[in-house]
């Protein structure tokens, strides 16, 4: 379990759980009713998912920036690619620029099948201590 | 302006569903095509339990519902409506233990697609803590995705 999610009141509130193979964290938001945004379909919330992409795309920048108390988002951009079914998330994120100031980080949620993701999204999050 | 049909409906589009029953969303007003929701601080939503911030997380899930609402009064009707792509900029950390306000305005509509900006304040859309640019695609339409 990643210390810092367990650490943060949303991602508690979100009920997330994490699990961590060398220097990759793999992020479960388990399926929940309070996550429904849609009664009729019925499907998640959009919102939840996006948070879910957002934790775990902090989860995983701070793992690769220990001494950072914690990595704050700049933007985020998050693609819905399919409905969030009424069953548990996984998210997994990747940096794909690990700079002195800024990182760039991309993540994908997914159900069932990884190969078919849910939501991705792009993310800038600041990892200088005492910048803007 | 919306119909007072599409008006008596806001609160409960606000509010109605499970997840945004669970974090407090409220509807707050409109005004012309402006609508606006409030989630009141709660402990449990916080992102960074050593300021009391409330999480970037939750920021996106508000700007998310509220651009819904703004999509809503442009087409003065409920349909299904889903989120195509939402992108959030974070100009400023929240004030610690503050409800935060979000107004949004969808400002073109298309056959298929609407689009929409909002932004989060504690006390005005000039000072914001967050603004967003989001498309929706018309779900209920025949070129949905």
């Amino acid at each position: 379990m990643s210390a810092l999610l367990d650490r943060l009141p949303y991602a508690r509130f979100l009920g997330l759980t994490s699990h961590q193979e060398g220097d990759v964290l793999t992020v479960t938001m388990p399926f929940a009713d309070r996550l429904i945004g849609n009664p009729m379909l019925p499907a998640l919330h959009g919102g939840a998912t996006a948070a879910l992409l957002e934790l775990t795309a902090v989860a995983q920048v701070a793992l690769s920036y220990p001494r950072l108390r914690l990595p704050r988002p700049i933007n985020v951009t998050v693609a819905y690619l399919r409905t969030g079914r009424p069953v548990d998330v996984r998210a997994r994120a990747r940096i794909s620029k690990a700079g002195r100031r800024v990182a760039h980080v991309l993540a994908e949620a997914w159900q069932d099948d990884e190969a078919q993701p849910i939501a991705s999204l792009t993310a800038h999050f600041l990892v200088a201590e005492h910048d803007l | 302006m919306a119909s007072s049909t599409l008006v008596s409906l806001l609160p409960q589009l606000a509010s109605g569903a499970a997840h945004t029953h669970a974090l407090g969303f409220a509807f707050d007003r409109l005004e012309g095509d402006r609508v606006r929701i409030r989630v009141p601080w709660r402990e449990d939503l916080v992102g960074d339990p050593d300021t009391g911030v409330l999480a970037g997380g939750l920021v996106t899930a508000l700007l998310d519902h509220v651009g819904g609402l703004a999509v809503w009064i442009a087409l003065d009707r409920f349909e299904p409506i889903a989120t195509l792509d939402l992108r959030v900029d974070y100009m400023r950390a929240a004030q610690p233990r503050r409800d935060l306000v979000a107004e949004a305005r969808c400002y073109r509509l298309t056959h298929s697609i609407a689009f929409v900006r909002a932004w989060a304040f504690e006390d005005s859309p000039d000072d914001p803590v967050a603004a967003a640019q989001a498309t929706y695609v018309l779900s209920g339409r025949e070129a949905a995705k």
